[in-house]
């Protein structure tokens, strides 16, 4: 008769908006220029980079500055698959899932061993080593890179009838199949974040956060959810950085591990957006693709507006925009609290 | 004897790396902040001194002489107007803030400096050497870490004999009861963050007359630094200059063994002393 539920109504019609915009998202390239598409493709991989980092840093406490590194293990394990092994692209991006995971391990080792802020410090080391080793991988370009070769970029699964479907050259058939294959990606972290949430880990990651000690009174292991957590991230982490360097074809160490590009873009993005909720990196990754085209022309005053912004938005609204919007609204279009539902109890409350 | 030279070279580097983690291990002793913007400040305290330098004319000395006291004045309203309001139990909010500053930084002064590497001109004594017999070693390197070790004396002079010190302890044992005892937790913050960049300006000195900087090398000097301070074990500031000397003896093996192996020598040594001591060589405090 009566059952816990999360379930609200702005929580149904996000599902409902949610699953008409992917819907609609689909058939988008017969309509718009390979540009927008590209921008499509830039702003759902920032966003699943976004999501990630949330997971880790909002929900796990696990501020990681290192980020990158998955990113680049996952996009070097891809052209590592293609180049070497030379299987198609596309099966290649799950390679970069499995290196992230691969190098999540030991790099987890390492890092949980430092505290907080020193955490953030040691995942960028981590990074660092990671992109020094890979530079000295001669065979993959070493220091300079390398790209996609040839017959690799022309085979990739699906462009064949991407291109007769929309009578649209190779390139541009690649950008559509990443566009796609990025569509799918952000709708399984985000939906795969949400349900996680929503899960017993998910309730086990709450209570860590509200209180760490009481959390381990009531029997939730810290220490292996930290593990959980920081793995899943890792690997889906891997997956994001495959599919970019899918579409660009093109890698480089300094590119693929890119602190700005995968680390302090996404941090800006969670922060204003609002840190420790799914809505949160959705906004940010809005206002950070409009303050983006609005300031392309202005080289580094771009980036130092960003970092400015971050900070005024850490001072005066640490929950940041969607923490404004929502503690104004009390609107939650994720909701993962959970409800008592049923019939009203006589002379109850 | 071409070891001797390297470990030689690679001990005196050690006391570059020992100044840029001095303000740091200071900073994260008194109030458990971790500034990630260290590097980047370091870098600003460089064109600081170099604008006294080629704008007004003076000797490198006595523009980083000018350079600190606006330094401390730089870091006490950093301290006061920003980082006091952030400080708490949750660690998130000051390491974004200063995140966000150490790009911020970064990226103005690429827009006011350009790209383009520039140094410090130290006359005569750039190319200057001793000859100590066995090996011979540069005069600039050498007072790098002669300075490492005043600037490490002074500070412990300044946190366990004086008045400012014990306050400093103090407050970094217990804010609260400090703050009973009449002692302004908030304004003992913002003058450490100032001696921290007096730290900074000296640091920024020796890396700007030794070699050429731009305004991307910041975040590769905070993890030298970080890498020091935990090698050596929060808290104590000789073990920072410990952990500075073992970065630089592994970074100038590594270069003498394969030139690109110098950075990932340093990073390697510091994961292996993680590895094996998690809580650094000389561990003072507890966290």
């Amino acid at each position: 008769m009566y059952k816990l539920t999360t379930r609200t109504r702005a929580g149904t019609t996000t599902a409902i908006v949610a699953v008409a915009l992917v819907l609609a998202g689909l058939p988008l390239p017969a309509v718009t220029s390979r540009g927008v598409i590209q921008d499509l493709f830039f702003i759902l991989t920032m966003l699943t980079l976004a999501q990630l980092w949330n997971l880790l840093a909002g929900y796990g406490g696990l501020v990681s500055v290192g980020q990158q590194a998955f990113v680049g293990i996952g996009a070097y394990a891809m052209f590592a698959g293609v180049i070497l092994a030379g299987w198609n692209p596309v099966w290649a991006i799950l390679l970069g899932g499995v290196a992230g995971l691969l190098l999540a391990i030991p790099t987890a080792f390492f890092a949980f061993r430092l505290q907080g802020a020193y955490f953030a410090i040691g995942t960028w080391v981590i990074a660092e080593v990671t992109r020094l080793l890979i530079a000295q991988w001669k065979t993959l370009g070493g220091g300079t890179g390398t790209s996609l070769p040839r017959e690799a970029t022309s085979n990739i699964l699906g462009t064949d009838a991407i291109r007769a479907l929309f009578g649209v050259r190779e390139a541009a058939a690649r950008d559509i199949l990443a566009y796609w294959l990025a569509l799918l990606l952000v709708v399984i972290v985000t939906g795969g974040i949400y349900w996680l949430l929503k899960s017993r880990l998910g309730l086990a990651l709450a209570a860590v956060r509200d209180n760490s000690e009481a959390a381990r009174s009531v029997g939730v292991d810290t220490g292996r959810l930290k593990w959980a957590v920081f793995l899943i991230a890792a690997a889906a982490t891997g997956l994001t950085g495959a599919l970019i360097f899918m579409q660009t074809a093109r890698i480089s160490p300094d590119a693929a591990f890119a602190v700005t590009d995968w680390t302090a873009y996404v941090i800006f993005i969670v922060v204003i957006g609002g840190i420790g909720t799914i809505e949160g990196p959705i906004v940010g990754v809005i206002v950070f693709f409009i303050l983006r085209s609005a300031l392309a022309d202005y080289g580094s005053w771009y980036l130092m507006t960003l970092g400015v912004i971050a900070i005024i938005v850490m001072l005066f609204a640490p929950k940041g925009l969607w923490g404004l919007i929502s503690s104004r609204s009390g609107l939650h279009l994720f909701p993962v609290r959970r409800r008592l539902t049923g019939p009203k109890i006589e002379g109850g409350i | 004897m071409i070891w001797v030279d390297t470990l030689v070279q690679g001990i005196l580097l050690g006391g570059l790396y020992a100044l840029f983690a001095a303000g740091l291990s200071l900073v994260f002793g008194i109030m458990r902040l971790v500034n990630l913007a260290h590097g980047d400040l370091i870098v600003f305290a460089a064109y600081l001194i170099l604008m006294g330098v080629t704008l007004l004319g003076l000797p490198p000395w006595i523009a980083a002489l000018i350079a600190m006291p606006l330094m401390f004045g730089l870091g006490w309203l950093l301290q006061s107007a920003v980082l006091n309001r952030v400080l708490g139990k949750d660690i998130l909010p000051p390491l974004l803030v200063t995140f966000g500053l150490s790009v911020a930084l970064q990226n103005g002064l690429l827009e006011t400096f350009s790209a383009d590497s520039r140094r410090i001109p130290a006359g005569s004594l750039e190319g200057a050497s001793l000859d100590l017999g066995i090996v011979t070693v540069g005069v600039m390197p050498l007072l790098t870490f002669a300075s490492a070790i005043i600037v490490i004396v002074a500070l412990n002079a300044l946190f366990y004999h004086t008045a400012l010190g014990r306050a400093f302890r103090a407050t970094s044992d217990d804010a609260v009861t400090a703050g009973l005892m009449g002692i302004e937790p908030k304004r003992i913050f913002a003058i450490a963050t100032g001696i921290a960049m007096v730290v900074v300006t000296i640091a920024a000195l020796y890396l700007g007359m030794r070699a050429n900087f731009d305004p991307s090398i910041g975040p590769a000097r905070l993890i030298y630094a970080f890498e020091a301070v935990i090698i050596g074990g929060l808290g104590s500031l000789w073990g920072t200059l410990a952990g500075g000397v073992i970065i630089g003896v592994a970074q100038t093996f590594g270069a003498a063994v394969n030139p690109e192996w110098q950075i990932l020598a340093g990073h390697l040594a510091f994961l292996a002393v993680m590895l094996l001591k998690p809580r650094g060589l000389f561990p003072r405090a507890v966290d």
